[in-house]
């Protein structure tokens, strides 16, 4: 295996996999990472971490369920503030893997290949960790099941025009066909695994999750169907979640949320967090282990270009919420608008105005893009600066609203600071033990872009 | 016990209660059954009180009963407390009651003080537990109006912290056992005609006290009685003797005075008639058509107090410069002289103003403030004099106080008596003088100079700590009294409730000097009113009297005394140049400290500067800019040699070169509330500057203090584009209706796309005035009182977590050291198209059929969207467990007529449904529609000045309806399409076209 590896040639700048990659070898790599006894000092590592910070979560969450929601820094006027501000930071990352698997696969974009099995992971642990929030933010959290419509003697259903409603639905659905759409992807994967694994505990675990997978004609008749079928499904998600999600702001009529652009601007905005997060994961990833070949530099130039392009419509979005302020002459709207360039959250505003407007610009040069260790920083900036957008929509907006007798500035205390980093942590775990134990490449999808597997002619799936 | 030199007087004190305690340790039952006590309480078939049993008992008995009741009172109590419940059994009355109706509360007139001066109450009371206070209607001071202290004193009632037992330097005893030693003092001092006795109260406007008080003094005659209360008319019972020859009430009648001058007087706010005087100025300022007239209002006053938001002309004005204003508007009236050289820029005025007062002879007022100097009340009743104002609008009586002397002299001669070793016994009833009086008397060591201090207090307070004995003072509403109102009517103060700590009243701690039987408060005070009342009905009249809330024809007779101008000297000296006056006032909440341990009152947003639990060096923004502070800054204060250091609040209006301190805070043994907030001022004031003095030395000190404010600065717009406040002087509204409302749009109705509401029966809505709204915050503390919300405490406050259902919102205009003030008070608006409603995902906040936006707390789940949407902030959130479930007593004035809510619910006003369904009930048990009037929410009824308004909208002929109609009437944030059914009446002004330039 090793001698094969090394015939591998470096991938050249345009190359989505490196030239010298055979269906073994393909596979032999990718499944190695899970099958191999031996684990990387970084993924210990790096899990390590993730571990400790998990617990800081159950820490946090402990405080607030005892104690009650009065332990984050929530107050009136800011009812919300790092809790929704978490909520839609991760929706929106989850956003990319979806784009990624289902749009870009409708769009015969084959280079998403090698791409999309971790970036779904991505999503699902990332709309796992936005999930949370919806619940935790509750004040009473164990009521949670009554935004559900369900039969109850109380003959009483939930507000379905509250956007919170819509929001149940549109995350519950985002969640299940994510689920749904990866499983589905994973089950060649698992056959292959399954028929490499010599654990037999390994063999029966797989196996039960590769559901029978054979390979055969109709197997794969039956998967490509069903496949597009699901990608038909969740290309309209990655629209609509992140655009319900901003009816929560676009419905209320507080200054600042009260806009008919933020659907698009929310999408976008998410699909840029989302390639921000797929980079900020395959930059080290694919160093680690040794999967440049497969990551190839085309696809990190691939994703600034998206990360850039959707940040500039942020960018152009910014513009906008400034000029409809200014130009809707609604007095309140722009005093919403000047109060988060000059208020007590101007520090907030203009930085992520610098994360999210003038550092993407960097991404023009192609000498930034071919740069991993710039564009893994960058990844970072995007997401400070998305996390940051959120926060001076929902906290700045609602601090400073129509009666000016009630504003307050909100302050953060420990235990925002330690459930945000808590789900960080989660997500981290969850995504080092899927690292660890499912191929975070898809293989089977991998080896189309193989030129031997070409024979068919171009494009056929 | 540490001061060395007063070793030998202590331990001989000592030595002689100690073989006190020795004697009636081994006093055998031949000895006791001598006594007549003994004799009275064999003769005593049962108990009469429940508290009885304290008394038949030798004090170790009394203590293990004490602490089974204790025990008792707790379990009980704490039945309801616990998820796994004990067994209740819910029997019926064996012997119902009368009148009683389980669930329907009864309402019994009684009377609360404030500086000893009567304010009626009707107290509510749910199955015997006082629950909330309501203005006695009948009353002449309260006229059906209720203040802040009274409506928050069921909370004092309750108050777990209160002084629980009789003891003994600190050791629990028997009534009985000081009952002895009172004996044993009161044996020795008969021989001396008690030259050791010495009495200090607070002012005394009761009959019976006086009574007593007169009693003692025969049985006694070289016993004294002192009085000492650190707020309170001080000045004005000097001047009352310099302009009248001899002490006189004054009280003032504000229906008919076209002009108003107050020299630093809080006349709307404070004072025992404020909520009469509140009344009928706003009587003056409720426009409603164009060809309505309306008062004129000047203030001169160094911080802004409700009385100056509604000044029409303030001139903010160091305290002591009132003086020199005062004068110079005498002498434009032709009394006395002008001062020479006086500032400018203070009698800018002074013309316009006499010549305005001049045009209303017998319809003006001119009216000093409590803590002006004698020489300016003297002005005040020689300028009233002059335009013929006595007898039309002012009104002068003998003194209401059973004795009205100089409290300040007063205290001084017992400080004298102290230090020649005078005073062997001292009995101090209420006050807390080793807290609250000036503090170059030390009284905290002095009063250690009488061998036996005696303290009947509420509170094992400062002044406790250093009495021997500390008696337990019953509540007003645990105890008989009585009390006169500002003009001398009285009040039979009727208790509702068995002391819960078996306190005494202060007329039976009286009555034990004069008679060896332990009476009941009840009997004390009856029988003092049968000895006063003439005809064979006494007790038809007694009945009547109590019923009532007032006995009938004790106003005393108004008089038309002289005016002596003698008093009168020109001109005052001038405090030190250069340096900063100190002003100092009681608290508007707190008072002068005795309500520091009351929740309510700590958490109540004062008004103006919305701080709670603290007080502040309250300075205006010129002055911290030129001492280089913000607020929050602490600075050391110096006056006279002594300092302390305070946090600076800057206070826009606040005059310049001058720092006002709030009394009352600083308090070291209030309770659990109350102890460590704030700093104490009285550490500054000198018997020289009770009330102000220039000579304040001030620089920034090191730290910064954070304050628990409801409400930040806010500066209104100008122009004001988000249209909060409307406005116009009298003048505009005149030419032209719509000039309040100038620029302000209400989007057309039909601007949504939901179907419109229908009400069939009623629509309830309110109407608030801002013209007549004082902002005293009344409301604040009666909706607190009447929807059980909870006190969240200062650090809460500090994160904006408060949990109050109306607010008072101040705003700002013009000038920041000299603006005008607008107060708004903000109930839930009660949208038509509440965005409330929109929002919540599971329905809790829901439209009813009668247009409230009724919250279900049982159905929230706390996604607080509702709050985020909702444009006037009025939610509340429940962010921790903050109602008390654990605290016993605080369980017992808690409203059964509304949820307690629990954590994680959000709460709003709820424009006191409980009330509209009791009206509701009560209309249909009698097949009638609610009449116009029937429900009155609890802000409403509580308002002194009637800017509140509620009723059926639906009805055209309603008052509120008819308030809706004015052309005043506005919607806040009308633009926004929410259609609240609160409005608001636009405020008016009426400047003076003279100084207007």
């Amino acid at each position: 295996m090793a001698d094969e590896l090394q015939v591998i040639e470096e991938a050249r700048p345009e190359e989505i996999i490196a030239r010298g990659y055979t269906f073994g070898t393909v596979t032999d790599q990718i499944a190695a990472v899970v099958l191999s006894k031996h684990t990387p000092i970084f993924w210990f590592a790096c899990f390590a971490v993730a571990i400790g910070l998990l617990l800081g979560f159950l820490l946090a969450v402990g405080a607030l369920f005892t104690q009650g929601l009065g332990v984050w820094g929530l107050r009136g006027p800011t009812m919300w503030a790092w809790d929704i501000t978490n909520f839609v930071w991760w929706v929106g990352i989850g956003h990319a893997g979806t784009l990624i698997s289902a749009i870009l696969l409708l769009l015969n974009q084959s280079w998403r290949n090698s791409i999309n099995r971790f970036a779904e992971a991505m999503t699902i642990f990332a709309v796992a960790c936005a999930g949370m929030f919806p619940i935790l933010h509750l004040g009473r959290p164990w009521l949670m099941f009554w935004l559900f419509p369900y039969p109850n003697t109380m003959g009483i259903e939930p507000n379905f025009r509250s956007p919170l409603v819509w929001d149940v639905f549109a995350v519950s659905t985002y969640a299940t066909v994510s689920a749904l759409f990866w499983f589905v992807g994973l089950m060649p994967d698992l056959g292959t695994l399954r028929d490499r694994a010599t654990n037999p505990l390994l063999k029966v675990l797989y196996g039960v999750g590769a559901m029978g997978w054979r390979g055969s004609a109709r197997h794969w008749a039956v998967y490509e169907t069903a496949s597009l079928l699901l990608a038909g499904l969740a290309t309209p998600l990655v629209l609509s979640v992140h655009t319900v999600v901003s009816f929560d702001f676009t419905v209320g009529i507080v200054p600042g949320w009260h806009s008919t652009f933020f659907p698009p601007y929310f999408v976008a905005g998410a699909i840029y967090s989302g390639f921000a997060m797929v980079l900020a994961l395959a930059i080290p990833l694919r160093s680690v282990y040794n999967l440049k070949g497969l990551i190839t530099d085309k696809h990190l130039d691939n994703a600034a270009k998206v990360m850039m392009a959707t940040g500039l419509i942020v960018g152009y979005s910014y513009i906008l919420e400034a000029f409809a302020a200014w130009y809707g002459g609604n007095v309140y709207e722009m005093a919403a608008f000047w109060n988060r360039m000059t208020g007590p959250y101007k520090v907030q505003y203009w930085v992520l105005i610098t994360c999210n407007v003038v550092a993407p610009n960097a991404l023009w040069f192609k000498k930034f893009r071919s740069s991993p260790v710039i564009l893994f920083i960058w990844s970072l900036i995007v997401l400070v600066g998305m996390w940051l957008e959120r926060f001076v929509i929902i906290v700045a907006s609602l601090a400073q609203d129509n009666l000016p007798s009630s504003w307050r500035v909100f302050e953060s205390t420990r235990w925002d600071w330690l459930t945000y980093l808590g789900t960080i942590g989660l997500f981290t775990f969850l995504f080092f033990l899927f690292v660890r134990l499912l191929p975070m490449i898809s293989i089977f999808e991998v080896r189309t872009l193989l030129p031997s597997a070409k024979v068919k002619g171009k494009g056929a799936h | 016990m540490s001061d060395s030199p007063k070793q030998l007087d202590l331990a001989a004190v000592r030595a002689r209660l100690d073989g006190a305690r020795g004697r009636e340790y081994w006093r055998s039952l031949d000895d006791l059954a001598a006594t007549p006590e003994f004799q009275d309480l064999l003769e005593r078939e049962f108990p009469r009180q429940a508290v009885g049993w304290s008394e038949d008992e030798d004090a170790n008995e009394g203590r293990r009963n004490f602490l089974k009741l204790m025990g008792a009172s707790l379990a009980l109590a704490g039945m309801t407390a616990c998820t796994r419940q004990p067994t209740e059994h819910i029997m019926p009355y064996v012997r119902q009651p009368e009148d009683l109706i389980p669930g329907r509360p009864l309402f019994f007139a009684t009377a609360t003080t404030l500086n000893g001066v009567a304010r009626g109450v009707l107290a509510e009371s749910h199955e015997g537990r006082p629950t909330k206070l309501e203005g006695n209607p009948e009353h002449p001071a309260t006229l059906g109006a209720c203040d802040a202290y009274s409506q928050a004193s069921v909370l004092q009632l309750y108050d777990p912290d209160r002084s629980q037992a009789l003891s003994f330097n600190g050791e629990i005893r028997s009534w009985q056992s000081f009952m002895g030693a009172m004996r044993d003092t009161l044996a020795q001092q008969q021989a001396k005609n008690g030259a050791g006795i010495r009495i200090l109260t607070e002012t005394i406007t009761s009959p019976t006290m006086a009574a007593q008080l007169a009693a003692i003094q025969k049985l006694y005659p070289a016993a004294k009685w002192h009085q000492w209360e650190p707020t309170g008319p001080h000045g004005a019972r000097v001047a009352s003797v310099l302009a009248f020859g001899q002490p006189q009430n004054t009280y003032y009648d504000f229906t008919h005075a076209n002009v108003v001058v107050s020299l630093d007087a809080d006349f709307l706010s404070s004072g025992p008639a404020s909520l009469r005087y509140a009344r009928q100025f706003a009587k003056r300022r409720r426009v409603h058509e164009p060809s309505d007239s309306m008062n004129r209002l000047y203030v001169v006053e160094p911080m802004p107090t409700p009385t100056g938001t509604k000044a029409d002309h303030r001139l903010p004005m160091r305290a002591s410069d009132v003086e020199e204003f005062a004068h110079a508007l005498g002498a434009a009236l032709g009394i006395g002289e002008a001062p020479k050289g006086g500032d400018k820029e203070h009698t800018k005025w002074i013309p316009a103003i006499a010549k305005d007062l001049q045009a209303n002879q017998g319809a003006s007022i001119v009216i000093a403030g409590e803590h002006q100097p004698p020489v300016v009340h003297l002005l005040a009743a020689l300028i009233n004099d002059k335009l013929g104002n006595a007898g039309k609008t002012v009104f002068h009586t003998d003194p209401i106080e059973a004795h009205p002397v100089d409290q300040l002299n007063s205290l001084k001669e017992l400080v004298a008596d102290l230090d020649a070793g005078a005073v062997e016994m001292l009995v101090i009833l209420g006050g807390n003088p080793a807290f609250n009086a000036p503090v170059e008397m030390g009284m905290r060591d002095r009063l250690k100079k009488a061998k036996l201090r005696i303290r009947l207090g509420m509170y094992v307070d400062e002044t406790s700590e250093v009495c021997q004995w500390q008696v337990p003072e019953t509540h007003f509403l645990e105890g008989w009294g009585d009390a006169r109102a500002f003009d001398g009517t009285v009040t039979i103060q009727q208790p509702l409730i068995q002391p819960l700590y078996g306190g005494r009243a202060p007329v039976q701690l009286l009555q034990s000097f004069i008679e060896q039987v332990d009476r009941s408060s009840y009997e004390i005070v009856k029988g003092y009113w049968a000895t006063q009342h003439t005809g064979t009905d006494f007790e038809a009249w007694w009945r009547r009297s109590v019923h009532d809330g007032i006995v009938a024809g004790t106003a005393l007779p108004v008089k038309t005394p002289a005016v002596h101008a003698e008093g009168l000297v020109a001109g005052s000296a001038k405090g030190a140049e250069g340096k900063l006056e100190v002003v100092f006032r009681p608290d508007p909440t707190i008072h002068d400290g005795r309500h520091a341990n009351n929740g309510w009152l700590q958490e109540l947003p004062k008004p103006i500067t919305k701080l709670t639990w603290d007080n502040a060096a309250i300075l205006s923004p010129a002055t911290a800019s030129r001492l280089g502070v913000q607020t929050g800054d602490q600075l050391k204060l110096t006056y006279e040699g002594r300092s302390l250091t305070a946090p600076v609040f800057i206070q826009p209006g606040h005059v310049k070169e001058s720092i006002t301190l709030h009394l009352g805070y600083g308090r070291t043994a209030a309770g659990r509330a109350g102890n460590g907030m704030g700093f104490n001022p009285y550490g500054l004031r000198t018997a020289k500057a009770l009330w102000q003095d220039v000579g304040l030395d001030a620089a920034k000190s090191s730290g910064s203090h954070e304050f628990a404010s409801t409400q930040n600065f806010h500066m209104l717009e100008a122009p004001d584009r988000r249209h909060i406040i409307h406005k116009a002087t009298i003048a505009e509204f005149k030419k032209n209706p719509e000039a309040p409302h100038e620029g302000a749009e209400t989007p057309p109705k039909e601007l949504t796309l939901y179907p419109d509401w229908e009400y069939k029966d009623y629509a309830w809505g309110m109407a608030i005035d801002l013209n007549s709204c004082t902002g005293c915050g009344a409301c604040v503390v009666a909706c607190q009182a009447e929807n059980n919300i909870a006190v969240v405490g200062k650090d809460q406050v500090r994160r904006g977590r408060a949990m109050h259902w109306l607010r008072v919102d101040s705003y700002y205009q013009g000038d920041e050291n000299d603006p005008a003030i607008y107060n708004q008070p903000v109930p839930c608006m009660q949208c038509e198209n509440a965005p409330c409603e929109l929002v919540c995902p599971v329905q809790a906040t829901a439209h009813s059929s009668e247009g409230l936006n009724d919250m279900v707390y049982n159905r929230c789940v706390g996604t607080r969207y509702c709050s985020n949407n909702c444009p006037y902030k009025v939610r509340r959130f429940n962010f921790f467990l903050f109602s008390d479930f654990e605290t016993p007593s605080l369980k017992l004035v808690r409203n059964p007529d509304v949820t307690v809510r629990s954590r994680g619910v959000m709460e709003k006003c709820t424009y006191c449904v409980q009330r509209i369904n009791s009206a509701k009930i009560d209309s249909e048990k009698q097949d009638r529609k609610v009449r116009d009037g029937e429900i009155q929410t609890a802000c409403q009824a509580t308002c002194p000045a009637e800017a509140i308004v509620f009723g059926n909208i639906n009805d055209k002929n309603s008052l509120v309806s008819k308030l809706k109609a004015n052309e005043r009437n506005y919607g806040l944030l009308a633009d926004l399409n929410t259609r609240p059914r609160t409005t608001y009446l636009a405020s008016l002004r009426n400047p003076n076209p003279e100084i207007e330039a």
